[in-house]
């Protein structure tokens, strides 16, 4: 669980971007931050590994004060996946998906076995291990960022718009990809996007904020969607436009649904 | 072109190769002076541009520094220290030195800034220690820029330390001298070939060692990016669906 409590962020130049935030993140679910540029999502998540330092405030993480620890340490413990995939550009795949492990003192061999079984598991074929990230699609380049915030086994996952590059048909491949995962290892998530098809698609819980990271909703996204609580979270969820508006029409004696322009998603089972 | 035929005679003439004095024994003072005076600029300014480079701070000093140190005319700067030290082999060493730090200095700063900014947050971000960052980061993604910075500072002063002979140095540009207080054109132009040769072997030697410390990850990008990209983008570049694996 990571708990942030009455959390400032102000920068040198004077900018606010978190206001006194107060966020708790539960443990083994996916919490998705999700607002437009600006809304701090990103300086919030960079507050949990210190990569930004608050300015005032209690951050704690299973009740441990993030600043009791060592920053070094700290990151080493957290996986991070970010955008545009920040592969080091100077080693091989495997080594980069070995990187932390090999900071925190593992055996190489031993590093390299476990990589090339994460490979399988991000979905990377073990052939890729010998290339270079510049020898790689993007989307590759995602999976392997993936696989390197996984290598040293860490609890907490961070990622920063890690999809944003992509194309979207590999955006939903990774989207899909990252729910398999999720599944089978139960790590507590923290993703950062501004789409909010791919909050609602991700999200156990999704967080709304609006500008300087102040929280608009809060929620399950069937809670955030059955009832959006300003017209911010209406705006942003497109509900004021009449998306994601689904009704039933009763055809041949089976209830069908349909979407905003009237295009049947499925029938409804009683 | 006579003249230049009698600088290769005098050059090849077994009298004027071999024996204190002769061609030999003054290429290796001047490959001395290049690069004893390169080695010390390097401890100097090497360990100082890379912590400028990876800080950020001093950079704008540094700037103006150097550019205020590559604008001393070396031979001034020569003249002063052997009024200063004396004659010898010291007073040119430091001068060039000193016409050396810029280079280096330049070249390390360089190379640490030319990393990709967002490579370098990951690095942070995964747990590297600063010190970390910047020997397994910085430095061999910035190593070409680094050893242009050394390329440049050795031409420099190879090209430079025939001056040595100002202070009794020693150097080619004993022969240079000799040549032209005697009117021996043979000998001017004969030194003048050999230095030359030298910078231009220098030169060659140093272009290939900066393509060989280019990381091997950034070139091979860029290779298979010739090959395998299309002019134009393809509408899908995804990565072969590998599911249950």
């Amino acid at each position: 669980m990571i708990e942030f409590r009455t959390v400032t962020k102000k920068f040198p130049d004077g900018t606010v971007a978190v206001d006194e935030l107060s966020l708790v993140i539960p443990a083994r679910q996916t919490t998705v931050l999700v607002g437009s540029s600006g809304s701090g999502k990103t300086t919030i998540l960079r507050m949990i590994n210190r990569m930004v330092e608050k300015t005032s405030g209690d951050i704690e993480i299973d009740g441990e004060d993030i600043y009791a620890l060592n920053p070094v340490k700290l990151r080493r413990s957290i996986g991070y996946v970010m955008q545009n995939s920040g592969l080091l550009p100077h080693r091989k795949v495997i080594d980069n998906v070995t990187t932390v492990p090999v900071l925190n003192g593992v055996k190489k061999a031993q590093a390299r076995e476990a990589a090339l079984t994460l490979l399988d598991t991000v979905g990377l074929d073990r052939s890729l291990a010998e290339r270079y990230p510049s020898q790689l699609s993007g989307g590759q380049q995602q999976r392997v960022g993936v696989a390197r915030g996984l290598a040293a086994d860490p609890n907490i996952l961070l990622m920063d718009e890690p999809f944003g590059a992509v194309d979207p048909i590999v955006r939903s491949e990774l989207q899909q990809e990252l729910i398999r995962i999720q599944r089978d290892l139960g790590k507590t998530i923290v993703f950062v996007t501004h789409d909010i098809d791919e909050a609602f698609l991700l999200g156990d819980q999704v967080v709304l904020l609006e500008k300087g990271g102040r929280i608009a909703q809060q929620g399950t996204p069937a809670e955030i969607l059955s009832r959006p609580t300003s017209d911010f979270v209406a705006t942003f969820i497109g509900a004021d436009r009449g998306r994601r508006a689904l009704r039933v029409e009763v055809v041949n004696g089976r209830n069908v649904v349909v979407d905003e322009d009237g295009r049947p998603t499925g029938v409804l089972q009683s | 072109m006579d003249l230049f035929l009698d600088g290769f005679a005098w050059i090849f003439d077994p009298a004027h190769l071999s024996g204190p004095g002769g061609i030999w024994a003054r290429i290796a003072e001047q490959l001395s002076y290049t690069f004893g005076a390169v080695a010390i600029a390097a401890v100097i300014a090497i360990p100082l541009g890379l912590w400028i480079g990876h800080t950020g701070r001093g950079r704008d000093i540094a700037v103006l520094s150097s550019g205020g140190l590559r604008a001393l005319p070396s031979l001034g700067l020569l003249i002063i220290f052997a009024l200063g030290i004396g004659i010898g082999f010291k007073a040119p060493l430091l001068t060039f030195v000193i016409l050396a730090i810029p280079s280096l200095l330049s070249g390390a700063y360089a190379g640490v800034e030319a990393v990709d900014k967002r490579t370098v947050d990951a690095a942070r971000a995964q747990g590297m220690t600063e010190w970390q960052v910047l020997t397994k980061v910085e430095l061999p993604l910035g190593l070409p820029l680094l050893i242009g910075g050394i390329r440049s500072g050795v031409l420099q002063v190879v090209a430079t330390a025939t001056l040595a002979y100002f202070a009794s140095g020693g150097a080619l540009g004993v022969f240079i001298n000799d040549g032209l207080k005697t009117r021996d054109y043979a000998e001017l132009i004969g030194a003048s070939i050999v230095v030359t040769a030298l910078a231009l072997v220098l030169e060659g030697i140093f272009a290939l060692l900066q393509r060989l410390f280019v990381p091997r990850g950034v070139t091979a990008g860029q290779i298979t990016e010739v090959r395998s990209r299309p002019v134009r983008p393809r509408a899908v570049v995804g990565s072969p669906i590998q599911e249950g694996k």
